[in-house]
């Protein structure tokens, strides 16, 4: 078997290539389900109900959604300059301790800005946090050619355990009974609700908004077609004129800077204060999320609710039908290897033999 | 020397039938059939893109033919299996060496070759066989050397070695003589001959006309796919060739020499760079306006430094570099601004970002993230309108087809992406005031491309030299340098020669000059001085 280069990509296969992918996705999960002996229909109807089958479905989708879409641009802008960066978990956790940092921790300090200072301050604080944990790796890239993928997930722990030293430390909740928990974020700085009565924030308009920012920033400005030209041949940016070191350094900063944007609007939106468990992994989904989009920051909005929708219907679903929640896990890496594949076999052919 | 043609009825040692391969529309062989006899040498002559590359790949077993076969002595040859290729006696020899830099020259020519299985390697044995083969056929090696430590042309004795040793009967040289001196060349052919008259069949692929006529038994000439004509050496002309592998009769350009040399542009003096085998050492060099400085030389002797120096990406780390009175940018983009128009060597890796847009890639030299307004952006914001409109025009004057400003670079033919980046560099932004370039730095700027191409990019740079610009061309291709240089310098080791007169040099001594020989370049005084 071996695979040869398509001539040209034909439009056929354009449209066949993400058709076949949900195809296979929803195949592969539909033998699970058979597997644990559920009706198939069934048990996708009332994923997709409890996904977006009703007003509180769609706001816990998309309350999701958001940190999902924030470390999802973070993904994608950096793999946009094949900056590799897998630390942004960490990075999320970086930007969560910054924010209750400069929103939480000056009580009885008597320091009493008005929130229209403190909101941004706080908002740039997690995204420098962010930011300078991904420097780090960038700049070591840049100059030793030290392999980013290592360092930056190696960060991560480290990340992880000095937020367990803090929580237990000197950002320790006194009234939180033991728990590991920091002290809380002023009330008057957290995001305000979308809807009534849900647990939906204006977070979502934030993330959505920086999706668009970045979407202009990468299409139609000169930093943004030095990102895509030093990512995709840097020998000819570099001839072209293009700062490659500069632009692969300025995306370190925008990936750092929005996964800790990430770790703030979820304080600030929907925890009010850190735990170790904020982030169920967060900053690793963000990378399938950007992967699923083609790193288009856009499409990283799309795919940030497709998959945000199916962890949340899943949970319903498992508790109507008894199919395990761990099936979300499997749609969503299973339609990231079908999106991939399809990508592949659009550009390629196989011959067998 | 060939030997005479092989006897009237010759055993015929490969026979391809048939051949046909398909990549999507692309039909890159079809029905081709071939054969070769024992004692033959047969050349493969056709265009970039022309199916030689394919043929032999599919012969090869590198890729399977969608109809066809292949006899290899009598037998037929499975497909797809390289393996069973190398078994039968087929060897290649690539354009670009396959040989490990840190091994020495018997490691390389064993690699691959002994068992995993056999516990110690008989090195004893297999030295002494090397040293028969090398022996036998006048291509003699020292088996210890390191094969970083060889120059191009030992690499290439090597090579062929490396088949020899397998016992290779049917050898397929590709582009052999690309890296190679004139004299280096003549020694290969002198080898070919011993091969042929030892019996062994041999497939050489060109492009040069005139060496395919002096090595070769027969010529078999490929175009879009086809076998459009096969015929024995003798009796045919370059003309023939040529016109059989464009479909149509190719006037070679007459030289034309320059009318009115101005004054300096550019200088570099005493120039040298970091890096080792490829760095520069105490280079000189004037480049005067209206005036075209040919650099010969065996690629990898310090061209690519000397690019890179005048091109803005690489800095000196000794000496002066001087453009229009001041010291030159080390920025590429603010060379460009000071009229500097750049043709790098490697159009795909270098020249162009292959998976953006042609319009993105025709403005890319001049996008500045500069705070005031400059036609294609303001404030780093890009003006698609005007930038796209500037590579419809760079299309429409330089003649760029494929496709249409929005379709990846990668997707355009060699000639017709070397003639965007032409077009890039020679196509003021401006149409108003039109700021034709005062320096042309060309780097291999016809390497590969099909004579139709490689005519007008010829053209190009003459028409810009007789406008007044100074044109740099280095240039691998001895008859390109001599034909458009109107002053010659030769590279060696990153050492240059003076730059004489196209007139004053013989091959004989831009040969020996490339080898590092070359006392006699002399130092005419008066000729490098304004």
């Amino acid at each position: 078997m071996r695979l040869e280069k398509r001539h040209r990509t034909s439009a056929a296969a354009y449209v066949a290539a993400p058709v076949g992918a949900v195809a296979f996705t929803l195949l592969v999960s539909a033998l699970l389900v058979l597997w644990a002996g559920a009706p198939v229909g069934r048990t996708y109807a009332l994923l997709a109900q409890g996904a977006f089958g009703s007003v509180f479905a769609l706001t816990e989708t998309l309350t999701r959604a958001t940190p999902l879409i924030l470390t999802g641009l973070a993904a994608a802008v950096a793999f946009r300059a094949r900056l590799f960066n897998i630390g942004a978990e960490g990075q999320l956790y970086a930007g969560a301790i910054a924010a209750v940092a400069v929103g939480g921790m000056h009580g009885g300090t008597g320091l009493e800005w008005s929130p229209w200072v403190l909101f941004p301050l706080m908002m740039l604080a997690a995204a420098l946090a962010g930011a300078a944990l991904l420097l780090g790796p960038a700049l070591m890239k840049a100059r030793l050619g030290v392999d980013e993928v290592v360092t930056t997930l190696l960060l991560n722990f480290v990340m992880l355990l000095l937020v367990s030293a803090l929580l237990d430390g000197p950002m320790k909740d006194p009234l939180a009974l033991g728990w590991p928990q920091s002290v809380a974020l002023q009330g008057d700085l957290e995001l305000s609700r979308l809807v009534a009565g849900s647990r939906l924030h204006t977070g979502l308009l934030i993330a959505v908004g920086l999706a668009v920012l970045l979407w202009a920033l990468l299409a139609r400005t000169v930093p943004g077609f030095d990102i895509r030209a030093a990512g995709a041949n840097p020998r000819a940016a570099a001839f072209a004129g293009v700062p490659v070191t500069r632009t692969v350094v300025l995306v370190a900063l925008l990936s750092g800077g929005l996964a800790g944007l990430a770790g703030a609007v979820e304080v600030a939106g929907r925890t009010g204060y850190v735990t170790l468990d904020m982030s169920p992994g967060y900053g690793y989904s963000g990378i399938v999320i950007a992967m699923l989009a083609g790193l288009h920051p856009l499409g990283v909005v799309a795919a940030g609710i497709f998959v945000a929708g199916v962890l949340v219907g899943a949970d319903s679903m498992s508790r109507a039908i008894g199919v395990p929640t761990y099936i979300a896990d499997v749609i969503v890496a299973a339609s990231l290897i079908a999106v991939l594949v399809a990508g592949l076999l659009a550009q390629y052919r196989v011959r067998w033999k | 020397m060939p030997a005479p043609p092989p006897a009237a009825a010759p055993d015929t040692v490969l026979r391809l039938a048939g051949i046909t391969k398909r990549f999507g529309s692309l039909v890159a062989n079809d029905g081709i059939s071939l054969t070769l006899a024992r004692g033959e040498v047969l050349a493969l002559l056709g265009e970039n893109g022309a199916g030689k590359s394919t043929l032999m790949s599919i012969l090869f077993g590198h890729y399977v033919a969608d109809a066809g076969s292949i006899e290899v002595f009598g037998r037929p040859l499975p497909p797809g299996q390289p393996r069973a290729a190398l078994a039968a006696g087929v060897g290649m020899v690539h354009q670009h060496f396959t040989l490990a830099d840190n091994l020495s020259v018997l490691d390389n020519v064993l690699l691959g070759s002994e068992p995993l299985w056999q516990p110690f390697s008989r090195r004893g044995a297999a030295r002494a066989r090397l040293l028969e083969v090398s022996r036998r056929f006048g291509l003699p090696v020292v088996p210890e050397a390191r094969v970083g430590d060889l120059s191009v042309g030992e690499r290439q004795r090597v090579e062929i070695l490396k088949a020899l040793y397998r016992g290779a009967r049917i050898l397929i040289l590709d582009e052999p003589t690309a890296v190679l001196t004139p004299q280096e060349s003549e020694a290969l052919f002198a080898t070919l001959g011993q091969m042929v008259a030892e019996g062994l069949s041999i497939i050489f692929i060109s492009h040069k006309l005139g060496e395919v006529l002096r090595v070769s038994h027969r010529v078999a000439v490929l175009r879009q796919g086809r076998l459009v004509a096969e015929a024995p050496a003798e009796g045919t002309t370059q003309a023939q060739l040529a016109q059989w592998m464009v479909g149509h009769a190719v006037e070679r350009a007459e030289r034309r020499p320059a009318r009115h040399v101005g004054d300096a542009v550019c200088t570099l003096d005493d120039v040298h760079t970091a890096g080792g085998r490829d760095a520069l050492h105490g280079v000189r060099l004037l480049l005067r306006a209206g005036e075209i400085t040919a650099i010969a030389g065996v690629s990898g002797n310090g061209q690519v430094a000397l690019a890179d120096v005048l091109c803005g990406v690489r800095i000196p780390t000794r000496g002066t570099a001087v453009l229009q009175g001041r010291p030159l940018p080390a920025h590429p983009q603010r060379l460009v601004a000071q009229g500097v128009a750049r043709i790098p060597e490697d159009r795909h890796a270098v020249g162009v970002v292959g998976d953006l847009p042609v319009w993105e890639n025709a403005v890319s030299e001049r996008l500045g993230s500069r705070w005031f307004s400059h036609p294609w952006f303001t404030a780093g914001w890009i003006k698609r309108r005007a930038a796209r409109q500037h590579a419809r025009r760079v299309a429409e004057t330089f003649d760029v087809r494929g496709g249409g400003p929005d379709v990846p670079a990668r997707s355009l033919s060699g000639g017709n992406m070397q003639k965007l980046i032409l077009g890039r560099a020679l196509l003021s932004p401006d149409p108003h005031h039109p700021e034709p370039p005062r320096l042309i730095v060309a780097h291999q700027p016809t390497w590969g491309l099909d004579i139709g191409a490689v005519t007008f990019v010829q053209q190009q740079l003459v028409a810009a030299r007789d406008e007044g610009a100074a044109v740099l061309l280095i240039s691998d291709d001895l008859d390109e340098v001599l034909q458009l240089g109107d002053r010659v310098a030769v590279m060696h080791g990153g050492h240059l020669t003076d730059a004489l007169p196209a007139e004053a040099w013989t091959r004989e001594a831009i040969g020996l000059a490339m080898a590092g020989e070359g006392s006699g370049a002399g130092h005419a005084p008066g000729n490098d001085t304004p």
